[in-house]
């Protein structure tokens, strides 16, 4: 049984940088196989690749699909071959509903135009098989969850008969329960002949529903094995060229005193200003702790920090007090002058300024800091831009490389660069390290420990379940909109079903 | 890139007036000719960076030039107070364009759209629809008259210390944070290659009838506007805005304060290309700067600017400028009939664009 896709020795260059070094990658009919490897190492470069977007003669190497050589000049062409890419920035209208975005370029025309009532009743059933629930085939795309678009576009895919699907990072949006139902939707699919490449840094989603694991750092094929050959420490080894003992570094020091007192904030939601998204939250932060805040998806818990920080466009009010002082932050401007820092969960449209450099995008909410009478002293800023970009590793060619330029790890790590620039009291992070490779994702960890040592107190929002026990002192779960439960985790006694428990509001059900 | 483009240019047309698109006559013509689009370039080259637009700045010029005919003429006002008033004048109309940009979220598409038609409403109203003329002395100097040559020398001198300043500066400024700095024999080449520069022009300009004074409004104003946008902070927060409007609301940038300041610069913009206009033609019309406002964005965008916004520069909208002065005069010279030269400058804009484009694309990954 040979290879249903093979990619031989891919090379591929850009200004500056090799990113892909004699890559192979072998791929077997009907099988499962997982794609690994730290930001940067050159797995969406290689799926870039495959699916046309760096089309035939922008690369050197071959790509055969079932040992046919082929040759992709676009992404029809490779469409039509049965490629059909799930990137993780998904590629749907937000304004057009869901039968509109399934069948989007290939609808179906009758004698009249197009047949809305087969494009339906298609999508009816598209829903069943998926198993996605609570929504109709005329529901709009921005009103359903990530979960549930997601699936949407792994039946786009499925309609243009993909022979082999990829997902690029697929889980990284999803709650536990969505990742549940995507498993089962893989393993149906694969049952019915698909071949998937799975492109993850979650090791157990790997050791779940992969058949075999390839391996890229650096842009080189570090290895090629059957899943059940391999454990999760091994595949990290493989990933980072290191072993890495402790993801979660030590957290040793003393929290001290009360820094910030929220009381009664309810916030509401934009597009339904009598909606209330959060509810009567109350809670403290005290110095140099890290309060973790842990929910679903839905819960509040970035309506909640970003209205915190004067930043979320539906109405809210409550109490702050900082310092002991009661505090007014009607906008960014005012929670800045305070002392917050913010990091957004969405990188792409509220963090990252796409036509700016990597030193632009950092200083950007510290600029008067640079200034001498009015100008802006651009060696001042170079010099302290370059401090936090080391500190950080965010590896960049130069710090006049457009952020665009950088992977989704590093550009991350530039927006916590320009957080941390402001010299922050209280840092509020909303996923510290989504689209973070294992190996980066361990460095944030130690630098936040480093910043509350230095007494900075620091709000995470996280989803990643081992993340918030791993460095939260406290726990606050939200529930819909309500904070539900306190959990003191400096014992490090308590268990992901400790918090999904609350989380899922389970405290509610009759017993 | 466009000045590569605007010498080529210039080389075709003096290949095609046997020599006469490169007399120092000439040559001061063309730069005269290209001070008010630069102005009205300059100004909207902020709203683009923004990545909104002014659709009324043609009806801003017309409006501001009648207002200070009518001062002058009908009511023989100080020159000093008159313009004043009208550079006033200006700023409030930005004023209130860009309150309803800024604080009322009206589209700038929809508000300056309908600039343009009530500022020439208005226009025709208070001029009671005559043509207003002629000015007082005042406004011929403006307009029309030159500098004489010790003048034009000064100025040059200045330009050449301002220069050697600036180079030196930066020079000290990066040593001092221990950066990488060009070998000093590179720098002061460079530095000579300015001095030049900046030599020939004043010769050429002095060798006809000295430097226009209209063209001292032009370099005062690229002088400040460019530093603006490219050292102080307002200047990166324009383009942070057009980058990533909730990123930058996100890092602490007043979105609203800038948006009112850059559509009050732009009126500013306008009013002072609206009196030196009314200076240059003598009278005020109420057909004075229509479709200016279409000059001025094809300025910005042949210099690189991107209607996005976020991407360009200030020099680069007077490059523009310059650039669509030379095809008004080269084909003129060549006796081009008006109705050709008005398809080929749209064809220009069009490839002009599209070429930065392309080159644009290139350098991303």
């Amino acid at each position: 049984m040979g290879n249903l896709l093979e990619m031989r020795n891919i090379i591929k260059d850009f200004p500056g940088v090799r990113a892909l070094d004699h890559v192979t990658l072998e791929v077997k009919e009907n099988e499962i196989h997982a794609l690994c490897g730290e930001n940067g190492a050159g797995k969406s470069t290689l799926i870039n690749i495959l699916s046309g977007v760096y089309p035939y003669k922008t690369y050197e190497g071959e790509i055969f699909i079932n040992g046919e050589k082929r040759e992709f000049l676009h992404i029809k062409n490779s469409e039509e071959a049965g490629i059909a890419v799930i990137h993780q920035e998904l590629a749907l209208f937000e304004e057009l509903n869901i039968t509109e975005n399934l069948f989007m370029n290939n609808q179906k025309v009758g004698r009249f135009g197009i047949d809305w009532a087969y494009m339906y009743k298609e999508t009816e059933k598209w829903l069943e098989r998926l198993k996605i629930r609570d929504c109709t085939p005329k529901t709009l795309i921005r009103n359903i969850g990530v979960g549930k678009q997601q699936l949407i576009e792994i039946a786009k895919a499925m309609r243009k008969n993909a022979r082999i699907l990829i997902l690029d990072e697929p889980s990284a949006a999803l709650t536990d329960s969505e990742i549940d139902i995507l498993m089962e939707n893989l393993a149906e699919l694969k049952a019915h002949g698909v071949t998937c490449i799975y492109i993850s840094h979650k090791l157990d989603e790997i050791e779940r529903i992969a058949d075999s694991v390839t391996v890229i750092r650096d842009g080189k094929n570090i290895d090629t094995k059957r899943v059940e050959d391999v454990d999760e420490a091994a595949i990290i080894q493989m990933m980072v060229g290191r072993e890495i003992n402790d993801m979660y570094p030590e957290r040793n020091h003393q929290t001290g005193e009360e820094i910030l007192e929220v009381s009664g904030f309810q916030v509401y939601s934009p597009e339904m200003p009598e909606k209330a998204i959060v509810k009567d939250a109350s809670f403290n932060l005290k110095k140099g702790e890290i309060l973790g805040l842990s929910g679903l998806m839905g819960a509040g818990r970035t309506e909640l920090v970003m209205s915190l920080f004067g930043g979320f466009p539906g109405k809210y009010h409550g109490k702050v007090k900082l310092d002991g002082k009661e505090v007014s932050i009607r906008s960014p401007i005012d929670a800045l002058k305070l002392g917050f820092a913010f990091l957004s969960e969405d990188r792409k449209s509220l963090g990252i300024i796409p036509t700016m450099d990597v030193k632009s995008n950092v200083s950007i909410a510290c600029l008067r800091d640079f200034v001498n009478f009015i100008q802006i002293n651009e060696s001042k800023e170079i010099y302290s831009v370059k401090e936090f970009v080391k500190k950080l590793n965010v590896k960049t060619t130069s710090l006049e490389t457009n952020i665009q330029n950088l992977s989704g790890g590093n550009q991350q790590k530039a927006i916590l660069a320009r957080n941390l620039l402001v010299n922050p009291k209280v840092l509020i992070i909303d996923e510290p390290t989504r689209g973070i490779d294992v190996g980066a994702k361990n460095e944030i960890y130690v630098l936040m420990n480093e910043l509350t040592a230095s007494g900075i107190s620091i709000l995470m929002v996280s989803s990643e379940l081992p993340e918030i026990l791993g460095m939260s002192d406290r726990i606050l779960v939200l529930c819909e909109g309500e904070i539900v439960k306190e959990f003191d985790n400096r014992g490090k006694d308590i268990s992901q079903e400790d918090i999904m428990f609350w989380a899922a509001g389970g405290n509610k059900v009759e017993k | 890139m466009m000045i590569i483009a605007l010498v080529l240019i210039w080389g075709l047309f003096s290949i095609l007036t046997q020599g006469t698109f490169l007399t120092a006559r000439n040559m001061s013509n063309l730069f005269r000719q290209s001070v008010f689009t630069s102005i009205l370039g300059i100004g909207m080259a902020f709203v683009i960076f923004l990545g909104e637009i002014d659709l009324s700045v043609g009806s801003v010029v017309g409006l501001t030039g009648g207002i200070i005919a009518i001062l002058d003429v009908w009511n023989g006002m100080n020159p000093a107070l008159s313009i004043t008033l009208t550079l006033g004048a200006g700023l409030l109309i930005g004023l209130w364009q860009g309150f309803w940009v800024a604080y009322m979220k009206v589209p700038s598409f929809i508000v300056t759209l309908a600039g343009l038609l009530i500022f020439r409403g208005i226009l025709v109203g208070i001029t009671e629809g005559t043509t207003i003329g002629p000015l007082s002395n005042t406004f011929k100097i403006i307009g029309k008259s030159y500098l004489n040559n010790t003048v034009g020398i000064l100025i040059g001198a200045v330009a050449v210390f301002f220069v050697i300043f600036i180079v030196f500066r930066s020079r000290r400024n990066k040593l001092k944070y221990q950066f990488e700095t060009s070998s000093l024999i590179m720098e002061i080449f460079k530095l000579i290659v300015y001095i030049a520069l900046i030599a020939m022009f004043v010769w050429m300009m002095n060798s006809y009838r000295g430097v226009p004074v209209s063209l001292l409004f032009a370099l005062v104003a690229l002088v400040i506007f460019s530093y603006l946008s490219r050292n102080t902070v307002f200047g990166r927060s324009v383009y942070a805005i057009g980058g990533n409007k909730k990123a930058a609301a996100l890092s602490g940038i007043n979105i609203k304060k800038v948006m009112l300041l850059v559509f009050v610069i732009n009126g500013f913009m306008a009013a002072l290309a609206g009196i030196l206009l009314t200076s240059r033609l003598n009278a005020a019309s109420v057909q004075a700067g229509t479709s200016a406002e279409m000059d001025a964005i094809g300025a910005c965008v042949i210099g690189g600017a991107s209607l996005a916004g976020g991407i360009g520069s200030i020099s680069g909208a007077v490059v523009g400028a310059i650039v669509m002065a030379s095809l008004d005069n080269g084909m003129s010279l060549m006796n081009m009939p008006m109705f050709w030269q008005s398809i080929i400058k749209g064809f220009v804009i069009l490839f002009a664009v599209w070429l930065d484009m392309a080159t644009k694309n290139k350098n991303k990954a």
